[in-house]
């Protein structure tokens, strides 16, 4: 370390010690914020366990029954499987078209770049009860029957936008330098892509499918406009809402949030080893 | 702009590449995705234009005829303005409150605790959270603890704030509390990709030249936030405008608080008086575009991805 970078550490250090009087505020209000905006996921963990029927509402005691017995209330089973599959359906679908277009955005010149834009934004600009409504309608109009492909169709729809907007950034902040290399080393097209683009962008891919599969797992304005009787999960919480949820929907809710946040720590985990490794 | 500000942060943008021209490939990279999003996005928009057009007939079940009957969307205007303009109140209301609770959390996250990369990446996590969880759950979990039954009311009354007879689910308050909430996450994580960004030294530098801390953060630090508050009040405003959820009476919502997005479900999913529903959503949407663009505009931003 040089001298006037020890110094620039050492002045750092001093400002930091030299902290304004209310500087604990900040850190309790967050503390208190965090502790509220989790109140509900804890209230639905623990309210898994509850030794209750049909309606989980008061709480009757300690029981893991529920765990133990998630498909005992088949329709609660039947729609997380649906869930699951439109899900991985429309994931792949859209993550495949969406990584095509960010990659056709960042890449090449072509006229109607504007109305390109335009189109993409536009999806997520718009309230998803007029989605609904538009694609319940269209689907009225030329008869087609509402059901799990009509479903995937729509989360297909409204994910691939959010596919480009996280993919184009990657492609964003690719190194051209990198592909240049590769044909300078008479890499064909096809081998600089897939031996070089691809590996860089699949960070992106990978991010945008995690995001489009949770928007689809967890959507329910559209999916309500677009399923006619099939249930995913959030459309049989919202009919069984009127008349009770069974406890097993909080196992399977709680299930889900635990694989999640474990598979999102694991994701950080490996992310900073790489980034540790790459600046060595 | 806007939404470019959710993506993961620490995503510089390297030399700009030089665009090749066009051809062949693009137009195949292209073409499927658009084409698709013509299909499902733009098809579906005319068809629900066409159809708000229509005369619904009372005689079949959900059926109309095709015509040019404006009429529907002065009856549906006369009818339901107070829920519509009740959805733009709760919508901006839920915004504001949203972005007072997030900013600060945005703030210690991406500032203050910026070289504490553990701490960092734990309270993110804490951020996305709740999108791990079933929204629809996380508000039923909200009814019962605001219930009347819940701890919230029973601990109000002994207190002497709220009267025997008063209800929290059910009000207004209730439905943007709800609103607030869910929007809470859509709020912070742009907010923070913005601070995340913030050079510390243009702070540092506003204090050594004896700035308060409160005109360092005015002129400083909250200027250089705007793009993430820009697309973090796009992304609560907007949804929240058109939420029927939060608002339906099996969950925080009474008889008092329906908004748009509930008049129009019902009269799509229940009613079936489609002509109607889809003059709604067409005002909806029209309503939304208006505010957007002009949001848009101040912000002076033209790139919209």
């Amino acid at each position: 370390m040089t001298a006037v970078e020890t110094s620039t550490v050492r002045m750092r250090a001093a400002a930091r010690r030299r902290k304004p009087a209310g500087s604990w505020l900040l850190p309790t209000y967050v503390t208190v914020a965090f502790l509220i905006l989790l109140i509900p996921i804890a209230y639905t963990f623990a309210f898994s366990f509850n030794d209750a029927n049909r309606s989980n509402i008061s709480w009757n005691g300690f029981t893991l029954d529920n765990w133990m017995t998630v498909c005992a209330q088949p329709e609660v089973c039947v729609a997380f499987g649906n869930s699951l599959l439109v899900g991985a359906v429309s994931t792949a679908i859209a993550t495949t078209l969406g990584t095509m277009i960010a990659l056709a955005l960042v890449r090449y010149r072509f006229r109607a770049r504007s109305a390109i834009s335009l189109l993409l934004f536009l999806p997520m600009a718009t309230p998803e009860v007029v989605i609904g409504a538009g694609l319940a309608s269209q689907f009225l109009t030329i008869g087609v029957a509402k059901g799990l492909g009509t479903i995937i169709i729509a989360h297909t729809m409204f994910c691939l936008s959010f596919v480009v907007v996280t993919v184009r950034a990657r492609v964003l902040s690719l190194d051209p330098s990198l592909e240049e290399a590769g044909r300078d080393l008479y890499g064909s097209p096809r081998a600089v892509f897939w031996r070089i683009t691809f590996p860089l962008l699949l960070p992106g891919i990978v991010a945008a499918a995690l995001l489009s599969f949770s928007l689809s797992f967890d959507d329910f304005i559209i999916t309500y406009f677009t399923s006619g009787t099939v249930q995913t999960f959030p459309v049989y919480i919202y009919v069984a809402a009127q008349r009770g949820i069974p406890p097993q929907a909080n196992v399977i809710a709680s299930a889900v949030f635990l694989i999640a946040i474990a598979a999102t720590l694991i994701f950080q985990i490996i992310s900073a080893r790489r980034a540790s490794r790459l600046r060595r | 702009m806007a939404i470019s500000a959710l993506v993961p942060a620490g995503t510089q943008v390297a030399r700009e590449p030089e665009r090749r021209r066009g051809g062949l490939i693009a137009l195949a990279l292209l073409v499927p995705g658009l084409a698709y999003l013509a299909l499902f996005f733009l098809v579906p928009f005319v068809s629900l234009l066409i159809t708000s057009f229509g005369i619904n007939d009372t005689a079949t079940y959900g059926g109309y005829y095709y015509a040019f009957y404006w009429q529907n969307y002065v009856d549906v205007i006369a009818q339901y303005w107070p829920q519509f303009v009740r959805s733009f109140w709760y919508a901006l209301l839920a915004t504001v409150f949203a972005l007072l609770i997030s900013y600060p959390i945005a703030y210690f996250i991406g500032v203050t605790i910026r070289e504490h990369k553990m701490l960092r990446n734990l309270l993110l996590v804490l951020v996305i959270a709740p999108f791990f969880i079933s929204f629809l759950l996380r508000t039923l979990a909200w009814k019962q603890i605001l219930s009347d039954e819940g701890p919230v009311v029973g601990v109000l009354q002994a207190v002497g704030l709220m009267g025997a007879q008063d209800h929290i689910t059910g009000t207004g308050f209730a439905v943007v509390f709800g609103l607030t909430y869910n929007f809470i996450p859509f709020m912070t994580l742009p907010i923070f990709a913005s601070l995340d960004r913030l050079d510390k030294r243009l702070i540092e530098a506003g204090n050594d030249l004896y700035a308060s801390h409160a005109s360092t953060f005015w002129k400083v630090t909250f200027p250089l936030s705007l793009p993430g508050v820009i697309s973090g009040t796009l992304l609560t405003f907007i949804p929240a405008a058109g939420d029927y959820v939060n608002a339906s009476q099996s969950f925080l919502g009474g008889p008092g608080t329906a908004m748009i997005g509930n008049v129009i479900q019902s009269k799509f999913l229940i009613t079936v008086n489609y002509p109607q529903a889809a003059a709604l959503s067409i005002l909806l949407m029209a309503v939304i575009v208006v505010i957007v663009a002009f949001y848009v505009r101040r912000s002076g931003t033209d790139d919209l991805l």
